[in-house]
């Protein structure tokens, strides 16, 4: 695994961009595509992702809900079974609690219940994570929950263009996939490559540094969190190789070991609480098939369990930030 | 509405047809009921008493229309034309099973006959239903879905949000109410304040009718109107069906909580006789004829079982097959 380098022509733009970019084009690309949720059409939605989309390609394909969160999911993974592929944003993550019936027991269980008869070839984007000020029913990290039902794909990148090019092979997949959008990551900006067959296959890790000392695992916004714990680190003859799995499931295991097996250390910084966590589930796998690499005991810096508080001074206490990053990588040398 | 005649559309063969498809349901639920035991799933529940509807439902929709069905499915599976052999292999958990076995009774399943499945969460087929009448809008294809459900899945959250996003959308759906008067062991009487739960539909900008379900031709008829309603893109219709389930939730439920008096009263009411003797009367069938009928169905489902019980059991080694369309790989770069 290399730190990669985008070739072709590319912009610079936000992650919120990067999306909107990866859902024109694949709504230009396939007419089966479509995308459905509220509040997503002249207005935009809550972040401005779809900003523009409705005047583009009009209210059949842009199409606004009401506030029905099991009908817009039953609505997308039916269509979805009649053969479209429907992108149904849910407004928070922390939304998908009163729609988990639609996305745990139909859409990924269908392809297998019913004896592979069909796919699913449905996306689900959600924004989620904390740094609004939203408070404990807007901030939540659940990406964990469904990296634990079968059928489901699980995305959660980083970077604009991880944005885009895992977008557009979500749209592409024939399975469902549930798409994470980290809130801080959507106003983050860089570069993006403009060509519009640019994909990033599922279960490909991304390093952002190099380092023997340590291996830092992280997701969404912990990875920018990380880069810059990193490059702090490196004044003090530390060297970190700071990986982002971008996809949760297919996990890219080896790339993972791979560093492992150089460093020896493992440090992994997840936004979600601690228990059942992806940190618990890297960890885990860790601890199963790369248990003879490790020197030391590895470390899971997580948000503590508890609900997420509104006051700015609480809820920067509880989340990992560079400063907590490079005090545990401290701890492992 | 008056059902003494004859719908002029079908030919005497077409008529008698209806009647041997019911009777076929009827004789195949016997038989699951008979081999129960045998069969060892809790979690079998059968259709007798409601064949009318929908062998009625399905006789006014055409091929390549869609239903979705319930957990008390086979009568929706045959009606919809589904394989007599691979559903009874199904409900044995065989390999020639229409799901491989992976699905059982609670989740028979024709893609080809575009019977989208049943389903084990009550109230979770109408919002898929949205999404499959949305691709038929978009596509423009004309085509129709019935979405079957109970009167206990009436008062499930998610078919109220279906509900009016179907009327708001004027989506071709046409919602199929099973009132067999209890969901389980629970009256509907005891949960729900309305009669005739058809005074709902106004409620979400649609016609609601509340008919006999145990008239085949008058749910016929009911189901034809809605059905053209909807193909000239008037929206949904909400029909209630009122109708009796004659055994226990499911065949292994010992039923001790309705009255044998009720239930007397019911089987008098037999959706299967009353359109006998209509045919009869209108000298269509003779006893003779109506005795052959008889005979051939038994055959058939005498064969069916003995289709089961040769196929072979699911290889265990299938186990984990077609959870995702290609197995996920766990990649590496
Ligand atoms: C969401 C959900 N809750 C409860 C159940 C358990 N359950 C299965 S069938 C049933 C009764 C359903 O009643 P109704 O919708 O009237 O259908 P009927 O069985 O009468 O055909 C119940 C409670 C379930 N399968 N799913
Ligand atoms: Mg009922």
């Amino acid at each position: 695994m290399e730190v990669i380098k985008l070739s072709g022509e590319t912009k610079t733009m936000s992650g919120a961009d990067a999306i909107r970019l990866a859902i024109e084009e694949e709504m230009e690309r396939d007419e089966s595509v479509f995308i459905l949720g509220e509040d997503i059409g002249a207005y935009g939605g809550p972040f401005f992702v779809t900003k523009g989309l409705l005047e583009k390609f009009g209210a059949d394909r842009v199409r606004e809900t009401p506030i029905s969160e099991n009908a817009i999911l039953g609505c997308a993974v039916g269509a979805a079974i009649a053969g479209m592929r429907p992108i149904a944003e849910i407004m928070f993550a922390d939304f998908l609690t009163v729609c988990m019936e639609m996305i745990v027991n139909q859409a990924a269980k269908a392809r297998y219940m019913y004896g592979a008869q069909i796919s699913v070839p449905l996306t689900i984007r959600t924004p989620f994570g904390t740094g609004i000020m939203g408070a404990a029913q807007h901030s939540q990290s659940f990406e964990s929950w469904f990296m634990h039902v079968p059928g489901l794909k699980v995305v959660l990148p980083s970077e604009p263009a991880d944005f885009k090019g895992l977008l557009k092979t979500a749209i592409r997949d024939d399975d469902p996939v549930i798409f994470f959008e980290n809130k801080q990551c959507y106003f983050r900006s860089g570069e993006v490559p403009l060509d519009k067959n640019f994909t990033i296959p599922f279960g490909q890790a991304r390093k952002f540094t190099e380092g023997d000392d340590v291996t830092i695992v992280a997701t969404g916004a912990m990875v920018q969190e990380s880069i810059n714990a990193a490059n702090k680190l490196k004044e003090e003859n530390i060297h970190c190789e700071v990986i982002d799995p971008r996809t949760l499931v297919p996990m890219d295991k080896k790339s993972i070991l791979n560093s492992i097996e150089k460093t020896g250390k493992l440090l992994i910084v997840d936004e979600g609480c601690k228990t059942c966590s992806v940190s618990a589930e890297i960890a885990a796998f860790v601890a199963e098939e790369g248990f003879q690499y490790l020197k030391k005991n590895i470390i899971r810096l997580n948000t503590p369990d508890v609900p997420i508080p509104y006051s700015q001074s609480l809820e920067k206490q509880i989340v990992p930030n560079a400063k907590s990053i490079q005090d545990n990588v401290k701890k492992l040398i | 509405m008056s059902s003494d005649e004859f719908p002029k559309e079908f030919s005497p063969e077409e008529l008698i047809n209806l009647y041997k498809k019911m009777l076929l349901i009827r004789s195949f639920e016997e038989r699951i009921t008979k081999d129960a035991g045998k069969i060892k799933s809790p979690l079998v529940h059968p259709y007798i008493g409601e064949e009318a509807i929908a062998v009625g439902a399905c006789a006014a929709i055409n091929e390549d229309d869609y239903i979705t069905s319930t957990h008390r499915g086979h009568g929706h599976f045959l009606a919809k034309g589904g394989d007599l052999n691979s559903l009874m292999a199904e409900i044995y958990g065989k390999k020639d099973g229409m799901c491989k076995g992976r699905g059982g009774s609670m989740h028979v399943a024709d893609f080809s006959k575009h019977m989208l499945g049943a389903n084990g969460i009550v109230g979770a087929g109408p919002p898929l239903a949205l999404g499959v009448a949305l691709a038929s809008k978009l596509r423009n294809e004309g085509r129709v879905i019935l979405t079957f459900f109970g009167d206990g899945a009436a008062n499930q959250g998610m078919l109220h949000e279906s509900m009016n996003l179907a009327a708001a959308w004027k989506l071709p759906i046409i919602f199929m109410l099973e009132n067999n008067l209890y969901g389980w062991s629970t009256p509907s009487a005891n949960v729900t304040a309305i009669k005739d739960f058809s005074l709902r539909a106004q409620g979400y900008g649609m016609k609601g009718l509340s008919i006999n379900g145990n008239d085949i031709i008058e749910v016929y008829k009911t189901v034809k109107e809605a059905v053209e309603f909807a193909r000239k893109g008037g929206g949904p219709t909400l029909i209630e069906c009122k109708t009796y389930r004659w055994g226990g939730q499911t065949t292994m439920d010992a039923d001790k909580y309705r009255s044998t008096e009720e239930k007397e009263e019911w089987k008098r009411k037999c959706p299967i006789e009353a359109y006998k003797t209509r045919l009869i009367r209108g000298e269509l069938v003779d006893q003779q004829i109506i005795q052959e009928i008889e005979e051939k169905t038994l055959i058939l489902i005498d064969e069916s079982v003995k289709f089961s019980k040769k196929s072979p059991k699911p290889d265990p080694n299938t186990a984990l097959d077609n959870v995702y369309k290609n197995p996920i790989e766990y990649g590496g770069n």
